[in-house]
């Protein structure tokens, strides 16, 4: 076994700060009567905020700071997210607390190769979600969760050298009550090396099995288990963002966390995402929602992106946005992409619908299209459109054009000749097309093949009712 | 010194203006013996945004490109046509073997959009084919599309009205189309590899119904059908 623990530092803090690039002050308060800076980031720092300070102080130094209270519910919403994210790593995650996730990586070490790389992947792709985690790697879960609880980013291979890791560590890293953790500091022992220098009798005697279970657990001398995650049946995600933007560039910057997220969760599922929402959530007005539709199941985040760049270019959002939400709307399953053996420089079949999502998501689902043959005999009505791709394949033994006008044109007639910008000549006809008495929109035309003076062959009617007008309909071109 | 000449000469580095270079482009027949023979690499390229020039619409302009697209088909990428003037009327495009499960056809509202769409079908590496008609194209334009075309390696095909066409263009294949004696007029304006050419006359449609109807034939049951 193998563990990776990912420790989220200041997670309020975090969760407001990673929509946007360049946040102004933030402040995260606790929920007291007397509200303290519970954590600020970089700018707040550096007017002069400290956590710990009461929230009024902090005021008195910035006016303009954001100001948001600790949200236990919503660490834990987002905690689920970066489970269901590192889900494409490893079967085994776990929840350890209300801001650790722990990963059992010594079954996939070999698919990515190698704890290196592996680490190395994990770290860069929280740092791409947004997160600023410390992710600790050991051969127990409460080593690693330790490890990491002490900002220590390491990567520890045996238990002899998870015991020497440890060994410096102080002890109110641990799970242990404050009295407990405040009666050792008051014998003298802070650190795990001094703990293991006292006799194991007298310690379970004065603090009970608990703390011993602990530190026996870090060190991997008793099991170990954890409770697995268990990702939910439908996929949503939010995101708040520290002050309300308008503007696409800082949205799509926020919206990509989510999609990332979303990407690492697809993978875990082995699925792909046919439908997916957005909900651009507003002050006092309902959501903006754009919906982003997918021609196949795709889980690539930057074809993801790119869909919605393209729709958020269409749409006008009539305030700016407090909240961005993600719903995965429809998933379908879809198998892991087979990277080629030979570099092959053609893109893969599934590739083949990205360009078609990315001009329906510009111009309108409906403006992408296919055609195909309907068994009809009127010929504006011998094709039909079809989501693009799904023609079938058709063949035709009838002499026709390959323009045709959308409505047929009046022709003017000279001495019972048809007219188009001089004489016609007729080539081939008539063909007799009657058809469509019984749905209101009766042909009963004779179609001719005609040349104009300039060479442009023609496809014309004349109608067979009585006013006997001449028509164009195509062009052979 | 002849044989020092002949030597000399024989560096592929070389190009004598009289003579068509045969360069080796990844192109398309065009199912026209004739045209290919004037083509750099024989046939339609690919990597390369061709410009038509045509005096005006329908004169077989889509008949030129059907049996090099009745071709494309056959292969993976899409059959794109962006903005096209009418309806590309399906059963014919059938009839002349363009398998319709590989035609897209992209309605737009803007000049903007149908250069827009043409890039993105060209960049996207599967389109094997993207046909476009914008109302006018810029030379700027035209550039862009040719380094899509050239990332993607699609074949693109940008018509246009020979009455605005610009007396330049960054486009390595341009040509012109008209019609003489009944049969598409084409010629080659611009192209890789060398100079003039003389116009071309193709019978770019299927061959029927090519000489008119005695007039007696037609004339009597319609005058019979008036009276």
């Amino acid at each position: 076994m193998l563990w990776a623990a990912v420790h989220l530092p200041d997670l309020s803090l975090q969760l407001r700060l990673r929509g946007t690039a360049a946040p102004g002050p933030v402040v995260i308060q606790d929920e007291s009567h007397r509200p303290r800076v519970l954590s600020c980031n970089d700018a707040a720092t550096g007017l002069g905020i400290r956590p710990g300070m009461p929230v009024s102080a902090a005021f008195a130094l910035a006016a303009g700071l954001h100001l948001f209270t600790r949200d236990p519910e919503k660490e834990a919403k987002a905690l689920r997210g970066v489970a269901l994210w590192a889900g494409q790593f490893t079967p085994t995650v776990s929840i350890a607390s209300g801001n650790e996730v722990l990963l059992e990586i010594g079954g996939c070490l070999r698919l990515f190769g190698g704890l290196r790389q592996l680490g190395g992947r994990i770290r860069a792709n929280l740092r791409e979600l947004g997160y600023h985690a410390v992710v600790a790697v050991a051969p127990t879960a409460t080593g690693a969760l330790l490890l990491s609880r002490a900002g220590i980013a390491t990567s520890v291979g045996d238990r002899h050298e998870l015991r020497r890791a440890l060994a410096p560590l102080r002890l109110r890293l641990l799970d242990q009550p404050a009295d407990t953790i405040a009666t050792l500091a008051g014998m003298g022992v802070h650190t795990v090396r001094d703990y293991l220098a006292l006799p194991r009798d007298g310690l379970a005697r004065r603090f009970g099995q608990r703390l011993l279970d602990e530190i026996d657990r870090a060190l991997g001398h008793l099991p170990d288990p954890r409770p697995p995650f268990i990702p939910p049946a439908r996929y949503a995600t939010a995101l708040e963002l520290p002050a309300p933007v308008q503007e696409t560039e800082p949205l799509l910057f926020a919206a990509k966390r989510l999609i990332l997220e979303l990407a690492g969760y697809l993978a875990m599922k082995q699925a792909g995402v046919t439908q997916l929402r957005f909900e651009f959530e507003h002050a006092d007005r309902s959501a903006t929602r754009v919906a982003v539709g997918l021609s196949a199941a795709n889980r690539d985040a930057g074809h993801l992106i790119t869909l919605l760049r393209e729709k958020l270019a269409t749409v006008e959002l009539p305030a700016p946005v407090e909240t961005i939400r993600l719903i995965a709307a429809e998933t379908r399953p879809l198998g892991s992409s087979n990277r080629s053996l030979f570099a092959d420089q053609r893109p893969a079949a599934e590739d083949r619908w990205r360009v078609i999502e990315h001009l329906r998501a510009r111009l309108g689902a409906d403006a992408v299209y296919g055609l195909e043959m309907f068994p009809d005999h009127r010929p504006e009505l011998a094709l039909r459109r079809v989501p693009a791709g799904k023609a079938q394949d058709g063949d035709c033994d009838l002499y026709r054009p390959l323009w045709l006008l959308a409505r047929p044109l009046p022709l003017k007639a000279d001495d019972l000749l048809p007219q188009a910008d001089g004489p016609l000549t007729l080539l081939d006809g008539p063909e007799r097309i009657e058809s469509g008495w019984w749905d209101d929109f009766d042909v009963t035309r004779d179609y001719f093949v005609a040349r104009d003076d300039s060479g442009v062959k023609l496809w014309i009617f004349r109608e067979r009712n009585d006013q006997k007008n001449w028509f164009l309909h195509g062009l052979f071109a | 010194m002849s044989s020092a000449l002949q030597t000399l000469l024989q560096n592929p580095a070389i190009w004598r203006g009289d003579e068509q270079a045969r360069v080796q482009l990844p192109s398309i027949p065009t199912g026209f013996a004739e045209l290919d023979r004037e083509l750099p690499g024989g046939g339609w390229p690919r990597g390369v945004v061709s410009e038509l020039l045509t005096e005006r619409s329908g004169i077989g302009e889509l008949s030129l490109f059907v049996p090099a697209l009745a071709n494309l088909s056959r292969e993976d990428g899409w059959l794109m046509l962006i903005a096209p003037p009418w309806i590309p009327y399906a059963p014919a495009l059938a009839a002349r073997g363009i398998r319709l499960s590989k035609l897209v056809v992209v309605d737009t509202h803007s000049d903007k959009d149908t250069l827009w769409a043409a890039e993105q079908g060209l960049r996207a590496g599967n389109c094997s084919a993207v046909l476009a008609w914008p109302a006018a194209i810029n030379e700027r334009s035209l550039r862009r599309l040719q380094l899509a075309a050239e990332e993607g390696g699609s074949f693109g095909a940008m018509f246009g009205a020979a009455a605005r066409a610009a007396p330049s263009s960054p486009a390595p294949l341009r040509m012109q189309l008209g019609t003489r004696q009944n049969r598409l007029a084409v010629r080659i304006v611009k192209r890789r590899g060398s100079g003039r050419v003389p116009t071309l006359l193709l019978d770019v449609e299927r061959n029927r119904a090519a000489a008119p109807m005695p007039a007696s034939r037609f004339r009597q049951p319609l005058a019979h059908a008036g009276a």
